[in-house]
């Protein structure tokens, strides 16, 4: 273009930020296995297929059980979380405080389920601590946010002779947060219910526990039964979890599953003094010049065998779903519009549609995507991808409705690319890159799959007791977590994207 | 424009209609003829119903008409170029359009230039439209009325935030190039000078309906204020 630098534009530093991160994702695509191994992919297709249309149920009593415990650590883990998080969030101003909120949510709930699993076996005590931690720190951090956003005109209309901060914060913020409070932690209780599922995987009494055995074993019309229960449930919440009966459920889920474990404090003692230690520092009083020695060389050793694959792995794989993610969501956006659906029914087909994908956990979409295709980083893109970008599409479908068009505007895929495109892409962007951390998250936990991120590693040190190993790489995965999660937040800022997140 | 003879048909006609905005009625029993080759201004207070008529005007001859709202409705992110472009989506393919979206066409280009050049806004071409000043978004918007080469203009008061000189000029490249225009001002003297009819909306109805060479501006004053 001949256009002089003169030019303002504020469409080029979208425009950069997209290409180059297009870009890597290609980059990425060279260098990953893409592959599908199975014989005879659509064989196992029809079969899954021929399952999902004739479920069965072979024992009501365990899917009701397992639906009622997916529901009791989902509530339970919440209600701890909302607690702890309101707590935490009261001193959200302090870089410590919100240090710590970063790195409890930066380990999967699945990663501490397998910690807690070591001390507390597989107790209910495990999985509401699976949950209640990691969505102590999202909630944390959401509340923190919102309360630096309230309106601060009522706070600073109060008297000034004789400050009481707490009472001032119960008066003017806490009531001026509270309905996003409400509405942010709804939202999430549906993802607790998501994690709930999936802690089955790792052996907790849940949902996923029989879809794995389920499916594991080709019973494709039994996991059918227990996939639905799933959707059902989270499918129906808004007509049965009123607020008003909060209460009763809560006491319900407490009295059917009181959290509680059987610890036995010499193997609590063993494992924070012994197993997570370092092996070539365990027993060791002194440290000497050939200690030092010899923790190098099992840092070196693990460095070159599991963390520099698994967190390039992890990385590879992480930039390829977001930018699969982006474009899906760009792609599916349309079916939550009524610019582009006009008719009340088609849109509502879409919108469910997109419900739908984004009701699916991606652990159980990439679980179902090996036994399709094999073992490849295919499946978990596609995992990622598609939950992911149906929640983004749905929520830019949404934010299509406000935006205001000229009455001689255009229609169809022009009208797409001329006026929506650009008015929502900061938006996008914003929402993109809020999910980027998730999406790192999830993808160092399907390495549990057997996809060799650095969840592989962390589970193969698990399998085989070697704890000190599988928490060095818990802590590496934070660590890129929380690396990610910050340039994130720098590039919002630089781009000016909007920075508190709605329901993401 | 030539004065229209023999009363041809007209090209716009309202007889005893409700025009309505988001369910109330703002125009009753409305009753109207406008005539192809005439320049019509609607005067009235900011509610009077000018921009319902407007749309309800559109609404007659939507293929006919370049468009040019109150609220320019310009793409933010986009530039001058494509905003101005826009006007033209609808007589180019869909594969042009969206190649024009990536790099500015030549033909496209030789489209939009001098309409640009006469808007004043041959600097900004390429700058996005969120950093332009008010009036050189008005500009931008007239633009893109002005590439669609159509017959009929109608705007909402559309030189509303430029300077009095700027307007004037702009008002008259719009009557050149369009053989009907329908405007609504709330400048009385440049209604009185631009256009060959004056009508005034009050209290829900016509108030008045007259050519403008038979009017002053203290005719038009009853139309505001306190009744």
């Amino acid at each position: 273009m001949s256009a002089p630098n003169s030019n303002k534009t504020s469409a080029s530093a979208l425009r950069n930020i997209s290409f180059w991160f297009a870009v890597s994702a290609l980059l990425c695509l060279l260098l990953v296995d893409l592959d599908i191994s199975t014989a005879d992919p659509w064989a196992e297709l029809s079969l899954m297929a021929a399952g999902a249309l004739s479920p069965s149920v072979w024992s009501w009593p365990t899917l009701l059980s397992s639906l009622a415990n997916t529901f009791a650590f989902a509530l339970q883990g919440v209600t701890l979380a909302a607690i702890a998080g309101f707590a935490l969030a009261l001193g959200y101003r302090f870089t410590l405080v919100r240090a710590f909120c970063a790195f409890i949510r930066s380990i999967h709930e699945l990663f501490w389920a397998l910690l807690f699993m070591q001390i507390a076996g597989l107790s209910s005590l495990t999985g509401l601590l699976a949950i209640a931690i990691p969505y102590a720190g999202t909630l944390a951090k959401i509340y923190g946010e919102l309360f630096e956003e309230v309106d601060p005109a009522p706070a600073n209309n109060l008297p000034v002779n004789k400050r009481r901060p707490l009472s001032e914060f119960f008066y003017s913020t806490l009531p001026l947060a509270w309905r996003s409070m409400a509405t942010y932690t709804s939202y999430r209780f549906e993802c607790a219910i998501r994690s709930s599922a999936i802690l089955g995987f790792v052996g907790l009494p849940t949902l996923g526990f029989h879809l794995e055995t389920a499916l594991s074993d080709g019973q494709y019309s039994e996991a059918a039964a227990f996939f639905y229960a799933l959707l059902l449930l989270i499918g129906t919440l808004h007509l049965w979890l009123h607020k008003r009966l909060l209460p009763v459920y809560l006491v319900a889920v407490f009295y059917y599953l009181p959290p509680q474990a059987t610890i036995s404090w010499q193997l609590l003692v063993r494992f924070v003094s012994e197993d997570i230690v370092p092996a070539p520092l365990r027993g060791q009083t002194l440290v000497n010049a050939e200690t030092v020695n010899n923790v190098n060389q099992w840092f070196y050793a693990l460095w070159q065998l599991q963390i520099w694959p698994g967190l390039i792995n992890t990385v590879l794989l992480g930039q390829i779903s977001l930018v699969f993610t982006g474009l899906l969501a760009l792609v599916l956006l349309p079916l939550n519009s009524s610019l582009f659906l006009h008719r009340r029914w088609k849109r509502g087909i879409g919108d469910s549609l997109l419900i739908l994908l984004r009701t699916l956990p991606e652990y159980l979409l990439a679980f179902i995507g090996l036994l399709i295709l094999g073992p490849s980083m295919l499946p978990a893109i596609l995992a990622l991808g598609i939950h992911n970008g149906a929640i983004i599409g749905h929520l830019l479908g949404r934010y299509t409705e406000e935006l205001c068009l000229r009455a001689d505007a255009d229609r169809g895929i022009t009208l797409y690319f001329y006026e929506v495109l650009p008015r929502i892409y900061r938006q996008f962007l914003a929402f993109l890159f809020y999910r980027w951390e998730v999406i790192l998250r999830e993808t160092a936990i399907l390495g549990i799959l057997g996809i060799a991120t650095l969840g592989f590693y962390i589970d193969s040190a698990f399998e085989t007791f070697r704890f000190d190993v599988a928490l060095l790489l818990i802590l590496v995965s934070a660590a890129l977590n929380i690396s990610v999660d910050q340039f994130a937040r720098y590039l919002r800022q630089q781009l000016q994207l909007k920075t508190v997140p709605e329901s993401l | 424009m030539k004065d229209v003879l023999n009363q041809p048909a007209p090209l716009f006609q309202f007889s005893d209609q409700r025009l309505q905005y988001q369910g109330r009625t703002v125009l009753d029993k409305l009753s109207l003829s406008i005539a192809s080759g005439e320049r019509v201004a609607l005067i009235g207070e900011s509610g009077a119903g000018k921009s319902t008529l407007l749309k309800a005007l559109r609404e007659q001859h939507p293929d006919q008409v370049a468009w040019c709202p109150q609220q320019p409705g310009l793409v933010p992110i986009l530039s001058t170029f494509h905003n101005i472009y826009m006007g033209a989506l609808d007589s180019h393919s869909l594969a042009y359009n969206l190649l024009n979206l990536i790099k500015p066409l030549p033909g496209a280009r030789t489209a939009v230039e001098p309409i640009a050049k006469q808007l004043g806004l041959e600097q900004q071409l390429f700058s996005s439209v969120d950093t332009l000043s008010g009036g050189q978004q008005q500009r931008a918007s007239i633009g893109r009325a002005l590439i669609q080469q159509r017959p009929i203009f109608l705007g909402d008061e559309p030189v509303a935030n430029v300077d009095e000189y700027q307007a004037d000029a702009l008002l008259q490249l719009i009557c050149q190039q369009h053989q009907t225009v329908i405007l609504a001002l709330h400048d009385i003297e440049q209604a009185l000078s631009i256009c060959t009819r004056i009508i005034g909306l009050r209290d829900g109805t016509i108030a008045l309906d007259a050519p403008s060479d038979q009017l002053q501006a203290s005719d038009l004053t009853g139309l505001y204020g306190a009744s």
